[in-house]
């Protein structure tokens, strides 16, 4: 168990490592692509050439990709100190850079905007469990009765309502028509009401899209399991049908589920950009888009990495989970 | 979406109708593919989609002419429909009447019914190819990684995992603001379609991959590949005359299902600002407009959202209702 995390944390930053050098690549090739220079970014384009010059030099513009890269790396671990056009700054690990237009650190504006979404996540994502799981539960139970029939018909519009029209359909009838909630988000620890009050829609909307979802796919899972013979058995030795179903058919039903909601999650921390863009949270995917749009390398990749390691991470905890969930998985 | 299953009796009885009333045809083989013909005809949900999905192929085949019967020029502007003092379409209901059948857009008072019809084929085109793309690269891959396995399987394995890592609508969004305008011979939006083509389909192929790569690793222990194999046959020939043929039906289920998902990312990328420009319409750009307007104008917002809603649930029960007739273990 334990060579076995070991293995697959190694793999991890393997594959994180790949992900930076391609992010890297992808936009160290655009400004090649549309002839414009990083360092014009960052200085405007009115600057003098020797303003440039110097914050090229600065930020290390003009070396080549792979030394780029290393001093990315390396400051991620490390901090970095950058020196040229006759000033010198000290950014401390870890080191992400300096943002391209507001010259902020990156790190600290990512922390600043990590507990945003990672609300959004969190409480959608309780939501959308409890209530998906559940009404695929019921739903493969009662086969076929009215009860299952509304509940897939919800579930399969659901699917197939993009989360900006639901988000934007609610906000028009309890934001605006009906004042039940606010607009605004609050961090949590300044006001856990305003914070609530602020996510809720967003929660609502978000965990509605994903229950959708979770809701077939628990149906398609539990009508599949209950087909099985040990579920037989389990009736045949007389369990009483609640055993059945919430010990022995649940548990199988899990893990399918359960590798799913790591994509999902691990997906969400690094922004649920649609999300984030129509109740206008501060949150990393909004920084994202912003940032793609003002070609705002260091930023996109700040992101890009915190988005790939949770997906990355995220997976890896299911596949531990598996063990806990099945004791027939033995990991090695 | 499981009605076939319920309906083996009327299997049985649609055979045995077929072997008394016609004595000559008595003996008639029926292909896999004939028998989910029939099951699929028998789902009434599934026909009703498909007949949605049609028409709505036709709408974006002849969008000029239904326009000119219709409508208006997509791109004209009638400022005498809107309210000069608030900027908000006269009448109710966003200003529909005989004339403007879904109102007019706020503002500049463009036919919202000539621009969600054309808008259907920018969705529908961009949708199709990229499913299109995503298949053809998938199958190639997945059933090379399935057949040959070893070190081809482990690395084409990790690119795969590599990719689905990818924080993808951040570098879809990346990817596409930074096309030139004019690219491969095309100009204007016709470049942004190719390359939303190109990047959906590009970012859709390992869910394709990994299927098609499961299926072929327990197709090739087969036996009819291994009699294949001792005749003589050459890899290529096993690979797309042996394993393909056989692949067909849970690619057809995929390709079916991935179209709904990729209208629903082309109209999230148009929502953020990285879809066909202006003033090409598609239905993600008209509500991503609509978010400033919704207060005051709500039929502008609901509009391009039906028209997705509607065209996504058309291919999702559809694309279900094929799932289900494909699926072996389904009552005959």
């Amino acid at each position: 168990m334990f060579a076995y995390i070991v293995r697959r944390l190694f793999a991890v930053i393997v594959m994180l490592l790949v992900v930076t050098l391609v992010t890297f690549g992808i936009f160290f090739a655009i400004p090649k692509f549309t002839g414009t220079d990083p360092a014009t970014l960052y200085v405007g384009k009115q600057a003098d050439p020797a303003t440039i010059e110097g914050i090229r030099q600065k930020l290390g513009l003009g070396d080549p990709i792979l030394v780029q890269f290393w001093d990315f790396v390396h400051g991620i671990f490390a901090g970095r100190d950058y020196t040229g056009g006759g000033t010198s700054d000290h950014c401390p690990a870890p080191c992400f850079g300096y943002s391209f237009r507001t010259e902020q650190a990156i790190w600290p504006e990512l922390m600043d905007r990590l507990p945003v979404t990672l609300s959004l996540a969190g409480g959608a994502c309780v939501l959308w469990v409890l209530g998906g799981v559940a009404t695929g539960v019921v739903s493969a139970l009662k086969r076929g009765s009215l009860l299952d029939r509304t509940a897939m018909t919800a579930a399969l519009s659901g699917v197939s309502l993009p989360i900006y029209f639901t988000g934007l359909v609610s906000l028009a009838i309890f934001h605006y028509w009906l004042n039940w909630t606010d607009g605004e988000y609050v961090d949590f620890a300044d006001d856990p009401g305003g914070w609530f009050g602020g996510l809720i829609l967003p929660w609502v909307t978000l965990a509605f899209l994903y229950a959708a979802m979770y809701a077939r796919l628990t149906r398609a899972t539990m009508l599949e399991i209950l087909g099985e013979d040990y579920i037989r058995t389990a009736r045949a030795k007389g369990l009483r049908e609640p055993v059945v179903i919430g010990k022995h058919a649940m548990r199988s039903t899990m893990t399918p589920i359960l590798t799913i909601l790591g994509m999902d999650l691990g997906a969400l921390v690094g922004g649920a950009i649609l999300t984030e863009s129509t109740f206008n949270l501060p949150g990393l995917g909004a920084a994202a888009v912003k940032a793609i749009g003002d070609r705002d390398l260091p930023l996109i990749l700040g992101v890009t990495l915190i988005t790939s390691a949770a997906v990355i991470i995220a997976n890896l905890v299911v596949d531990l989970l598996y063990a806990v969930i099945d004791p027939r998985v033995r990991l090695s | 979406m499981t009605a076939p299953l319920h309906d083996t009796g009327a299997a049985e009885t649609a055979a045995v109708d077929v072997a008394a009333g016609v004595p000559a045809k008595a003996i008639e083989g029926r292909s896999p593919w004939r028998i989910a013909w029939i099951r699929l005809k028998r789902d009434k949900v599934a026909l009703a989609g498909g007949v949605v999905v049609l028409l709505l192929i036709l709408v974006a085949i002849f969008a000029p002419l239904i326009v000119s019967l219709l409508g208006h020029p997509p791109n004209d502007y009638h400022e005498d429909q809107i309210d000069a003092l608030f900027g908000t379409p006269k009448g109710s209901w966003g200003g529909m009447n005989s004339d403007f059948l879904f109102g007019v857009e706020p503002v500049n008072g463009r036919d919202v019914f000539s621009r969600v019809v054309y808008g259907a084929r920018v969705s529908l085109l961009v949708a199709f190819l990229s499913a299109v793309v995503a298949v053809l690269i998938g199958t190639v891959v997945g059933i090379v990684a399935g057949y040959f396995g070893g070190w081809v399987d482990a690395v084409i394995s990790r690119i795969m995992d590599l990719l689905l890592a990818f924080p993808q609508l951040l570098f879809i969004i990346a990817l596409v603001s930074v096309v030139p305008n004019s690219l491969w011979g095309l100009s204007g939006s016709g470049v942004r379609m190719a390359v939303l083509i190109a990047v959906i389909g590009f970012f859709g192929w390992p869910y394709v991959g990994r299927i098609v790569r499961g299926q072929t690793l327990s197709l090739r222990e087969r036996e009819y590949v291994e009699a294949a194999r001792s005749l003589g046959a050459g890899r290529t020939y096993i690979l797309f005359r042996e394993l393909l043929p056989n692949l067909v039906a849970p690619i057809t289920v995929y390709a079916t299902l991935m179209i709904p998902t990729n209208v629903l990312t082309e109209a999230a990328l148009s929502f953020l600002g990285a879809g066909v420009k202006p003033p090409t319409s598609s239905w993600g750009q008209m509500l991503s407009k609509a978010v400033t307007t919704y207060e005051s104008d709500p039929t502008f917002m609901v509009i391009p959202g039906l028209a997705i809603f509607v065209t996504v649930l058309a291919f999702n029960l559809f694309g279900d209702g094929v799932r289900d007739a494909l699926d072996p273990k389904g009552s005959r």
